[in-house]
């Protein structure tokens, strides 16, 4: 063995596919790292506040550039997420007390809008890096950040806590350490919901990625580089023509991140499958194919393999995944009173400071003034979801009953569920001055660009999954095209549809932020509604409407959501679930 | 083999663990206490096998749970050498009944990563778990995941898993019940030649499981638990030469006699007469009126009586999955258990021979009569004013004794056997159960006059 091991062409000759896959590989590694390098290297540039560019160059030959600092900007803000998402889940899974807090905390987060976030916490991160431009980099990727966390650590969450029993137990007996059972336990059985929540809050991002690139704060504008600002730039312009060759860049992007990153992922983490059940049929990837056939996962898993056990000895300090079983009842108490006393005091006087702080400017009656204005947008909302729903529910469901018609589609949906409405913005703006239509109702087209795909593609997937056999019997029973309808369609997508119509609701007054004031050229349009009062508040550093718009339009979602939406998922978990 | 797995189970039998007065409590949704086990003592010596057996409901693998350490007991102790355990049980391994592996690991990694826990050095570690792997029978299979292998294989990891660390003794929580007959038969003569060859490298073994032939055949002791709350009803000694043979009459003579006991009157908890039952002192076995209805027909034409094993063996059921169905049919009046025997009343003969809707109608009065919580439903069915009641009211009344879970099941069985009886109807939409329109006539009014 020794000495055959002298020859390496003799491995080379026996499989000669395993060196165009070598090759492959090398060569996107040594690609990716010099992209990356060159990228960073970027985000460091001196900036002045006061001298900083407000627009970026349509310049098209830096258009290349602008896509990749973005596509950067989305893969660390993915990082952050994931981070966030192990820290976050874990302690509110493990510590009983904290979960009381962080449940509900992320609760309301996942209801704020998310450039309300943007809007809030942008002066916080310039100040943060004073003379960089890392403030801004950082500023955005904080909103997209938001718009992907949220969603990603519910999953993770909820892996933890549904983990089988017996696992946990299996876990404890084999005295696992805390950082053991973690990374061989908890993450494993986590990893399809995180990649799979990931995926879609990746393909949210790209909206939030390009309303965060340029925007205007505190009477200042700010761009930078990136495909996002590039577009609001043709836009000022009145440039068109470059606006669509950003779009057709972008599509480019989605298809290809799609492609190379989430689909290995995804057919990777088949493996974690707790089930029996077989994998989806989607999840093959031949991206990772070729990754397989390559040396890479053997050299990286020897080089890691090392890691493995003097990393567990290190980190045993943390000790066992276990917990006592016996302790005393009072002192429990005792420690879950006052903790309770001390969360609420936060509470109260968080609510008191923030009363006050607006007391003190503008006045109480704003709320009542954005209350108003949330009465405008909120009718928006319902118009859209109106249209919406009698427009995508019977495509849906045709695309999603058809075998045939869903794999011709399903390229064309999955690239519509990622790309970045607001890049159509300037189109639909374009022909709003042109017509003269006034954005109080063009208004509800630019939110429905973003939202109405949610309907379309949860209606898909539910009609998708009515069994055969029900639609055989409807055959069968020769049910006419209502009764059809009536009692196999509607029923079966019903809970989809649902949780299709939530979300769009949610993403339309994400989208009213950025919908409610549309520049064009040298034109601002503007429509009444709670969604311009945030924007145009940002936009003069007016503190104090930026707090009372954000918690109008938060209590609006939450309590839509809780009055409405909670209540018709209730209903179609009891009687619409096979 | 080498001798660092094979650890000699030494001649003095010492105490392992001590069970010493435990009971152990759930608190119920209207803050109920809820008991599940109720005062049990028990002692595991090294170089016995101890079988705990009991029908669902006994609270046998909660018992084996305090044991490992994993929930702690309401009140009492459990010590292992003499400690009290205040977390996971550092002496014992357990083998689950749905194996509980890893599925991202490969059978080798899963059977190290005990090893693993512990601090065992990679070199060391995969040595031990390769020899665990070869005594088991899995060589070959090191580098499968669980999910390419069959229940069998996979349930053979799971021993393995368990067997490398050597523990001092071997929790087995139904481990052969998620097998095929065939597969479950092998594995248990494998661990038993391995148990008999002084092979095994644990010092004793306490076994949960609701199949008794399983208990006759591995256990030195058979500890049979009763329900409600769980409480130790007998202990029985099986003296039998390894390996033993099914067919013997000593070994036929003890399963009868455990059939007996799981099956005849737990001397543990008052009797009382059926009209005095209630709901709660009486639950209605979780049995479908298919089910129960099958059964009589079976036993009536096997000559209207059935020795119990006999039955148990020819439909291939274990006695989780006839016992209730036994039990539902002596509570209706449609069988008798004598000792291990079942017998067909004649109220059971009618019922089984008649057309369905006479058997219906004797079902109806059968439930009417003996069902405690169906009579109580009919009952308050008929005094409400417009005969419908909210589901609601009876679910809050069966919370107060029974787990959210089991609250609802009674409830589920009630249903089911009240609209067979077409006593009454459930709508599931508004949560309303109403009187059956063909019951209206037949009102306590008209039955007693009858």
């Amino acid at each position: 063995m020794a000495l055959l091991r002298g020859f390496p062409s003799r491995e080379v000759l026996v499989r000669p596919r395993q060196t165009f896959a070598d090759a492959a590989v090398f060569v996107a590694v040594a690609v990716l790292l010099w992209g990356v390098l060159r990228l960073s290297q970027g985000a460091t540039i001196p900036f002045n506040e006061a001298t900083a560019p407000s627009r970026v160059s349509t310049d098209l030959s830096s258009l290349p550039y602008y896509a990749a600092r973005s596509l950067l900007r989305m893969f660390v803000a993915l990082f952050f997420s994931t981070l966030f998402t192990f820290v976050y889940a874990t302690a509110a899974a493990r510590l009983r007390r904290l979960e009381k807090v962080l449940l509900p905390t992320l609760d309301i987060l996942q209801s704020v809008p998310i450039l309300g976030f943007l809007s809030v916490t942008i002066t916080l991160w310039i100040a943060l890096f004073p003379g960089s431009e890392l403030g801004l980099e950082c500023a955005s990727i904080f909103a997209i950040f938001t718009s992907q966390a949220w969603n990603m650590t519910f999953a993770f969450y909820n892996s933890l806590v549904s983990q089988p029993r017996d696992l946990d137990e299996a876990a404890r007996l084999l005295r696992l350490s805390r950082w053991q059972r973690f990374w061989r336990v908890d993450v494993p059985s986590g990893v399809i919901p995180l990649v799979w929540n990931g995926m879609m809050s990746f393909g949210g991002g790209w909206f939030f990625l390009a309303a965060s690139e340029a925007i205007s704060v505190n009477n200042h504008r700010f761009a930078l580089p990136g495909i996002g600002s590039f577009v609001a730039a043709a836009t000022e312009e009145s440039q068109l023509g470059k606006v669509g060759i950003a779009m057709a860049v972008m599509v480019v992007m989605v298809i290809a991140v799609n492609y190379l990153f989430w689909r290995p992922l995804a057919a990777f983490a088949e493996r974690f499958r707790v089930e029996e059940s077989e994998g989806t049929a989607s999840s093959r990837s031949s991206v990772l194919a070729v990754l397989r056939r390559s040396r890479l996962p053997g050299l990286l898993g020897r080089a890691l393999g090392w890691l493995v056990f003097p990393l567990d000895r290190i980190m045993a300090v943390f000790g066992l995944a276990e917990y006592p079983l016996r302790g005393s009842a009072t002192r429990r108490r005792v420690g879950d009173i006052a903790f309770a006393t001390l969360i609420l005091a936060l509470v109260v006087w968080g609510v008191y400071a923030a009363l006050s702080y607006v007391h003190r400017t503008v006045g109480l009656g704003e709320f009542g003034h954005a209350a108003l204005l949330g009465l405008f947008t909120f009718g928006r909302v319902v118009i859209l979801l109106v249209v919406a729903t009698l427009i995508w529910v019977p495509i849906g469901a045709w695309i999603g009953l058809s075998p045939k018609v869903s794999r011709l589609t399903q390229p064309v949906v999955q690239v519509l569920s990622s790309f970045p409405a607001n890049f159509l913005f300037p189109l639909v703006a374009a022909g709003l001055i042109a017509t003269g239509i006034s954005l109080n109702w063009g208004g509800i087209l630019l939110m429905a660009l973003g939202a109405q795909w949610y309907i379309l593609f949860n209606v898909i997937a539910g009609a998708s999954t009515i069994p055969n056999d029900l639609k055989e019997a409807a055959e069968n029973l020769r049910l006419p095209f209502l009764l059809r309808w009536r009692r196999l369609i509607l029923p079966g997508i019903f809970s989809s549809y649902i949780t299709g119509g939530m979300t769009a609701a949610g993403g339309a007054w994400n989208a009213s932020i950025v919908s409610e004031v549309v520049n064009y050229g040298a034109t601002t349009l503007t429509a009444t509604g709670l969604g311009a009062y945030i924007t145009v508040a940002t936009a003069h550093g007016d503190y104090p409407r930026i707090l009372v718009g954000v918690s109008v339009m938060c209590l609006y979602v939450v309590g839509v959501n809780r009055l409405f939406w909670r209540r018709l998922l209730n209903v179609a978990q009891q009687r619409f679930a096979y | 083999m080498t001798d660092r797995l094979t650890a000699t189970r030494s001649a003095t039998s010492d105490v392992l663990v001590e069970v010493s007065g435990v009971t152990k409590s759930f608190t119920g949704v209207a803050g109920d206490e809820l008991r599940v086990l109720g005062g049990i003592d028990l002692t595991l010596r090294s170089g016995e096998i101890v079988a705990l057996l009991g029908r669902s409901g006994s609270g046998k693998s909660t018992l084996l749970r305090t044991i490992a350490g994993l929930i702690a007991p309401t009140t009492g102790t459990v010590r292992y050498r003499g400690r009290e355990l205040t977390g996971a049980n550092p002496g014992v391994a357990m083998v689950f009944q749905t194996f509980a592996l890893m599925p991202w690991l490969t059978v080798q990694d899963n059977v190290e990563l005990g090893l693993a826990a512990r601090g065992v050095p990679p070199t060391e570690r995969a040595e031990r778990a390769l020899q665990a792997i070869d005594l088991i029978g899995l060589d070959g299979f090191e580098s499968a995941y669980p999910k390419e292998l069959s229940g069998g294989m996979r349930q053979r990891v799971g021993f393995a898993r368990a067997i490398v660390l050597q523990p001092d003794l071997l929790l087995m929580d139904e481990p052969f019940s998620a097998l095929d007959v065939l597969t479950a038969e092998n594995l248990r003569n494998e661990l038993m030649e391995l148990w008999n060859g002084q092979q095994f490298p644990t010092r004793s073994v306490c076994i949960v499981t609701h199949n008794i032939e399983e208990a006759v055949l591995l256990a030195d002791r058979v500890v049979v638990l009763g329900a409600n709350p769980g409480h130790i009803r007998a202990e029985v000694s099986v003296t039998l030469d390894r390996p033993r043979d099914r067919h013997s009459p000593a070994f036929e003579a003890l399963v009868d006699d455990l059939y007996g006991l799981l099956t005849g009157r737990d001397t543990a908890i008052p009797e009382v007469a059926p009209a005095a039952a209630t709901p709660t002192t009486k639950p209605l076995p979780v049995a479908s009126v298919g089910g129960l209805a099958g059964l009589v027909e079976i036993v009536h034409s096997h000559g209207d009586r059935v020795d119990l094993p006999d039955i148990a063996a020819e439909l291939n059921f274990e006695i989780d999955d006839l016992l209730p169905l036994v039990d539902a049919a002596t509570m209706l009046n449609f069988l008798n258990v004598h000792d291990a025997d079942l017998e067909v009343t004649a109220t059971g003969v009618d019922f089984t021979t008649a057309d369905i809707q006479e058997s219906k109608k004797i079902f109806a009065e059968q439930v009417r009569e003996s069902a405690p919580l169906v009579r109580t439903i009919w009952r308050a069915l008929n005094s409400s004013g417009n005969g419908a009641l909210r589901v609601g009211f009876f679910l809050d009344l069966l919370r107060r004794s029974f787990s959210a879970d089991d609250a609802q099941q009674q409830l589920d069985t009630a249903i089911d056997w009240g609209r067979y009886a077409e006593l009454f109807d459930f709508d599931a939409d508004s949560g309303q159960l109403t009187l059956d329109p063909s019951a209206v006539d037949r009102r306590p009014t008209s039955v007693s006059a009858s």
